[in-house]
């Protein structure tokens, strides 16, 4: 999958079955879907018609058969290259889209049926495309799992490298949040029943797929609302073109049929209408690429908008979970003893938490054990932690602040002030205080350190650049989430959050009219999920939270929807700036054609033909083949997007404009030149 | 410098030192703070009272345009029904007849539209009744009408708008009580103490110096010559509108015209900037219309000051410039100026005959009205204004990677389609009408509209269709335009012209006043930079001027090119 992304634009076998569908494509029924090219189609079949005509009566008054014919055979080449635009982009999608099927070809999977044909629950192998929603299939060690589906019963190591291209396995487990599996990975370990959540066809890999392929893609709004302008543009000029002839007939200056169609062409926002499907498709093949799956083109649009976006702390802003950063004993306990009751306490905890306590003790810590030992787990009433040996005559406990108080303050012991100090300290400086006691008595402190990501800073500020406000969720209390807060570089936080905190803080934003996106994967994500604009749900999340979302992330990288966003963004850019190229590009066409028109009989205006092209046959077609050409040497630019640049709307417009708007006037100017030099030999 | 040029540019930098405290002013009379004329208040509620409205009655968008195109109907009806009896009605001393029922039409639309296209003339086509309560009247009105609907965009534009934006009525009387009519009192005293006449006797007789006897037509002039450009209208008492003595005796009446007709398309820029609060929005859009009124000024002014080699051919010397047509107590300079503005701006007075100028200057002056949109008139010029920023919007948005958004609210399919169908009109409405006149015309000259053949008819045609698509109102003037072909095409091409361009900006405005507003952030477009400024300024130039290039060159620029390139 990374290795597709390298690949170059135009491979052989897309461009052979491109070219195949451009010549398919130029079915009028599907052209006039975009009523640019559509009106260009028009204008070549009349070409076409002259043509023959021309061939058959041998009419001079219409110019030269060769020159007629030129001029159809480019504006065929035109429509050809439009089309050919779209079939790039819709190939390259579909292959895309093969890589990704390619994981999910039959796989036989083994069927668990309830009543089977000799026993109860009677295991059979099928196809895995005769699963059905609901079915129950088994999978264990070396199996690769048929379809998409949760687990139900049971736990196991998944490789999903196939997908996510991610060659550490994952764990997936019945119950909680990881219970989702995907089609296509495989079982490294232990066995799993899964049940099938997705009917043959439409599981999210099927519906990316079948929008890629062109199938079922719909334009967008913003796609509808520019198709509407373009097709703005051609009516003034279809009113331009036509009303030039009684003008003429008055001025007895006869103007060719060819000419008329060709002013026509030319004006038109061609190369725009040309590019425009394309530049939709490569947008969502994009998203795709970098492996998040789209619902729809839409999705990847609202990105480019989004004001606000939540970001759960663990795991986005910071590394997995917190760790051990320093033990703090009471004045009157050495470090060593401290450390040695830390790591008691801790050698039977397999929270991440625990384990950095060992880690953290290092040396000390190790062939450190006790005889008979008796752990004692962390519950939600106790809230603690801990061992008892000596068979109870030392008991170690360890613990939030409040409950060790409690369980010290019960037998009559004082909560030492240094160590409430200390407390206090930690949770100002952004970490998580564990109280340690023995035998009742508070012993010390060890001190939980969230530990930041590297680079996350630079992201956000990416992100503020672009005018993105970032708001980190966390479950800690509001000192420590503002402490992580600052030092990450987010702009604000929802501290000690409950699944609805997140509901309510994105409909808040939302009643202030602001774009919200967020990711999430648990179950209890699902709601806001849905709620928010953009939507992504980990691939290793729960069925709800991928159909509550509006993306799927296979990489299951929080930090993502940046690139999503930059995605989005890059996309209405692509639009933006051909269009302003391909609507600057008139002037120059104007000065090619207008003054040819009219030249034979008002031999004056070889003053309005400053570029000094040699015939008007030859500046007409010099025009023609230049808005023609125009379009291919623009298809990798619509294809790979415009670069975007956070560098501040105004200053983006500024770029843009220059780059787009100006060297639109100018280029034209440049490349009809050129032409009529070459043209120029043979008209 | 030459004298003539500091008179250009001494009323110009006049006009935007004015403009400024009066657009200061207009945005606190709508936004109902305290004003000098309060003491009108009274009047005002009592009128209100009188034709049972109430003014605290808020009206959405659409409530809006049916109470402006109902008394625009009304107003129709009752001019027309004048103009078609006049001859026998009172305070008609000079005994001219009727109007035809093609003329009335023509001329009754053409006033209620702010445009003044005269098929007649003032002297011998209206009386001393329907010049004061039908001419002058319509001068009054759609003034105010331009202005209502523009204020009523401005409130739409407002950061907390909602679907109430204002009574439409009120917004109407106060622009005619706090605004037009106080200002017209001074610009008609200082007329008539520079001797327009004002009085209700009829032709006077003289005797000039070469001992013939002439009839001097009178009335009551000055009032009406004040709103005619304080209103952008355009519609002189005489035919020759403002180039006759008696219209604007003096070059001080003509720089206090010429002030005058751009004070308020000027002034509400600045209005929008303190009533919305948004000043810099104001200056760019400023900016940008002063930008295009110089484009096309000063190649006018080159054109004009260097004079016609065709007469210096002849061995006439041209070192005053081009004076064909034009009055000498103005000279070329403050009649190019003039013929700029009026054409910039929809008034259409005219100091100087259009149809004399040079090529290069009727080029610029067709521009001018194609355009449309560079201070533009009476409170339409920004509505026009505002259907290029909102395409503007949608492409720069589209370039900084946004979905497009003006003033906080979404610009979508819906308003698009609004947008682009106005763009379309103004070319579709020009070029169609002039391709049937030109095909009528080619089919059979016996017509004989034309006086001059060639391309200077073309640009006759072009013109009178330019101008009435624009609700200007001035002509090149060679056109025998008073017959049923001429009044009825143009007719329907001043209304659409004038009603569609309103209609579009106030449903825009409203359907993004009833959307959701968003605040700007780092990632939002400003449309209060140069750098949009410039991005408005090419969308007016490549959509709306370039459409009409080739007309162009079939007219002004293959007489320019014939004059200079042959």
């Amino acid at each position: 999958m990374n290795a597709m992304s390298n690949k170059s634009l135009f491979q052989k076998e897309l461009v052979s079955e491109a070219l195949k569908q451009s010549f398919i494509k130029l079915n009028p029924q599907r052209m006039i879907k975009n009523p640019v090219m559509f009106t260009v189609e028009i204008g070549t079949f009349v070409m076409l018609i002259v043509t023959v005509y021309i061939l058959i009566n041998h009419d001079a008054s219409q110019g030269s058969f060769a020159y007629n014919l030129c001029i159809l055979f480019i504006l065929l080449l035109t429509l050809l290259f439009a089309n050919f635009a779209e079939a790039i982009a819709e190939a390259r999608g579909k292959a895309q889209a093969e890589s990704l099927r390619k994981t999910r070809e039959e796989t036989p999977a083994k069927l668990i049926q309830p009543v089977g044909e000799l026993y109860l629950n009677e295991i059979k192998t099928v196809s895995s495309s005769e699963l059905r929603k609901g079915d129950v299939f088994l999978c264990v060690a070396g199996d690769t799992i048929p379809t998409d589906g949760e687990i139900i019963e049971g736990l196991a190591t998944i490789d999903e490298s196939a997908i996510t291209g991610e060659s550490a396995p994952v764990i997936r487990e019945a119950g909680g949040d990881k219970s989702s599996v995907t089609g296509g990975t495989k079982v490294l370990s232990d066995k799993i029943k899964v049940k099938v959540t997705t009917e043959p066809g439409e599981s999210f890999l099927d519906k990316m797929i079948a929008l890629v392929e062109g199938a079922s893609r719909q334009k967008t709004p913003n796609e509808i609302a520019l198709t509407i302008l373009l097709a703005g543009f051609t009516l003034v000029f279809i009113i331009v073109c036509v009303t030039l002839k009684p003008f003429a007939d008055y001025a007895n200056t006869p103007i060719t049929i060819a000419a008329l169609i060709s002013l026509f062409v030319c004006l038109i926002p061609t190369t725009i209408g040309g590019l425009l499907s394309a530049i939709g498709i490569a947008g969502m093949d994009r998203a795709l690429r970098a492996n998040v799956i789209t619902k729809s083109g839409k999705a990847v649009e609202t990105a480019g908008d989004i004001d606000v976006l939540l970001l759960d702390k663990t795991g986005t802003i910071t590394i997995g979970n917190r760790k051990a950063t320093g033990f703090f004993p009471v004045q009157d306990l050495g470090e060593a003893q401290f450390i040695k009751a830390c790591v008691l306490s801790s050698l039977a905890d397999e929270t991440p938490e625990g384990k950095s306590i060992i880690e953290l003790a290092g040396n000390a810590a190790s062939n450190l054990s006790v005889e008979n030992p008796l752990y004692i787990k962390f519950t939600a009433e106790t809230r603690c932690s801990g061992i008892d040996y000596d068979g109870g005559k030392t008991r170690i406990r360890k613990g939030a602040f409040d409950a060790i108080r409690n369980i010290t303050e019960k037998a009559g012991h004082e909560f030492p002030l240094p160590i409430k100090l200390k407390v206090k300290e930690i949770a100002e400086n952004g970490g998580t205080p564990l109280v340690v006691s023995q035998n009742e008595k508070v012993i010390g402190v060890i001190e939980l350190q969230d530990i930041i990501k590297p680079g996350i800073k630079e992201r956000f500020d990416r992100l503020r650049k672009m005018g993105v406000k970032t708001v980190m969720v966390t479950g800690d209390n509001p000192l420590t989430a503002k402490f992580i807060a600052e030092k990450a570089g987010v702009d604000d936080f929802i501290a000690e959050a409950k699944p609805e905190d997140k509901m309510n803080y994105i409909k808040k934003e939302q009643q202030l009219g602001k774009l919200v996106a967020m990711m999430g994967d648990g179950t209890n994500d699902a709601p806001a999920l849905a709620q928010a604009d953009v939507g992504v749900a980990m691939n290793s999340g729960t069925q709800a939270a991928k159909e509550a979302g509006n993306m799927v992330d296979l990489d299951n990288d929080p930090t993502k929807l940046i690139e999503i966003v930059e995605i989005g963004k890059q996309l209405l850019i692509t639009r933006g700036t051909l269009t302003t190229f391909s609507i600057a590009n008139d002037v120059a066409k104007y000065f090619a054609i207008v003054p040819a028109l009219f030249i034979a009989s008002i031999p004056a205006l070889q003053g309005l033909n400053i570029m000094r092209l040699k015939s008007p046959e030859s500046a007409i077609l010099s025009a023609v083949i230049f808005n023609a050409i125009i379009i291919p040497i623009l298809i990798p630019l619509a294809l790979r997007g415009v670069e975007y640049k956070p560098i501040g709307a105004s200053a983006l417009l500024r770029r843009n404009l220059l780059i787009y708007g100006l060297g639109g006037v100018i280029v034209p100017f440049i490349g009809i030149k050129l032409i009529d030099m070459l043209v120029g030999l043979f008209f | 410098m030459n004298t003539e040029l500091i008179g250009v540019i001494a009323t110009f930098l006049i006009t935007v030192a004015l403009a400024i405290p009066f657009g200061k002013y207009i945005a606190r009379v709508f936004k109902g703070e305290k004003t000098l004329l309060d003491f009108l208040a009274p009047l005002e509620t009592r009128i209100l009272k009188l034709c049972g409205i109430d003014p605290g009655r808020q009206m959405n968008w659409k409530q809006h345009l049916l109470a402006l195109l109902a008394i625009n109907m009304l107003w129709f009806v009752y001019a027309f029904i004048m103009l078609l009896t006049q001859g026998s009605l009172f305070l008609n001393p000079d005994g001219n007849p009727s109007m035809s029922p093609d003329l009335s039409f023509n001329t009754a639309i053409s006033f209620m539209v702010n445009c003044n296209l005269q098929h007649y003339s003032g002297e011998t086509g209206l009386t001393y009744l329907t010049q004061l309560a039908v001419i002058t009247f319509l001068q009054f009105v759609s003034a105010a009408t331009g202005i209502a609907a523009l204020i009523v965009v401005f409130n739409a534009m407002r950061e907390k708008a909602t679907e109430g934006l204002g009574n439409f009525f009120d917004i109407f009387l106060k622009s005619l009580t706090r605004i037009l009519l106080p200002v017209s009192f001074i610009l008609a005293i200082i007329l008539v103490f520079n001797g327009t006449p004002a009085g209700f006797e009829g032709k006077d007789t003289i005797t000039t110096l070469q001992g013939d006897t002439v009839q001097v037509s009178r009335g009551p002039a000055a009032g009406m010559i004040a709103i005619k450009h304080l209103g952008t209208n355009g519609g002189g008492w005489f035919g020759a509108n403002s180039a006759h003595p008696l219209e604007n005796p003096n070059y001080l009446t003509n720089m206090v015209e010429m002030i005058a007709q751009v004070l308020i398309p000027i002034a509400l820029i600045f209005a929008m900037g303190f009533y919305l609060n948004r000043k810099k929005m104001a200056y760019v859009i400023f900016g940008v219309m002063t930008l295009g009124m110089l484009t096309l000024l000063i190649p006018t002014l080159i054109a004009e000051s260097n004079g016609n080699p065709a007469i210096a051919h002849m061995g006439i010397s041209q070192a005053t410039g081009s004076m064909e047509g034009k009055e000498v107590r103005f000279g070329p300079k403050a009649s190019a100026y003039w013929s700029i503005v009026t054409t910039v701006i929809s008034t259409g007075s005219v100091n100087s005959m259009h149809d004399s100028s040079m090529p290069v200057s009727g080029t610029m002056q067709l521009l001018g009205m194609m355009t449309n949109a560079f201070y533009g008139g009476c409170g339409v010029g920004i509505l026009n204004y505002y259907i290029f920023i909102i395409i503007a919007v949608f492409i720069s948005g589209l370039m900084v990677g946004r979905t497009p958004e003006f003033l906080g609210r979404k610009i979508e399919a819906r308003e698009m389609k609004i947008a682009t169908l106005i763009a379309l009109l103004h070319p579709f409405l020009i070029l169609v009408g002039t391709a049937i006149s030109s095909f009528v015309y080619t089919k059979d000259p016996s017509v004989g509209w034309l006086n001059n053949p060639g391309y200077h008819g073309f640009s006759e045609m072009l013109y009178e269709y330019t101008s009435s698509a624009a609700n200007n109102g001035s002509g090149f003037e060679g056109l025998g335009d008073n017959n049923w072909f001429w009044n009825i095409t143009t007719g329907f091409v001043l209304i659409l012209g004038r009603f569609l361009p309103i209609i579009g900006p106030v449903a825009i405005a409203g359907i993004l006043a009833n959307k959701k507003y968003v605040p700007e952030s780092a990632g939002t477009l400003r449309t209060d930079t140069g750098t949009f400024g410039i991005m408005t300024y090419a969308v007016i130039m490549i959509i709306a001027a370039l459409a009409f290039f080739p007309a162009l060159v079939l007219g002004p620029l293959a007489e320019y090119f014939n004059l200079y390139h042959v």
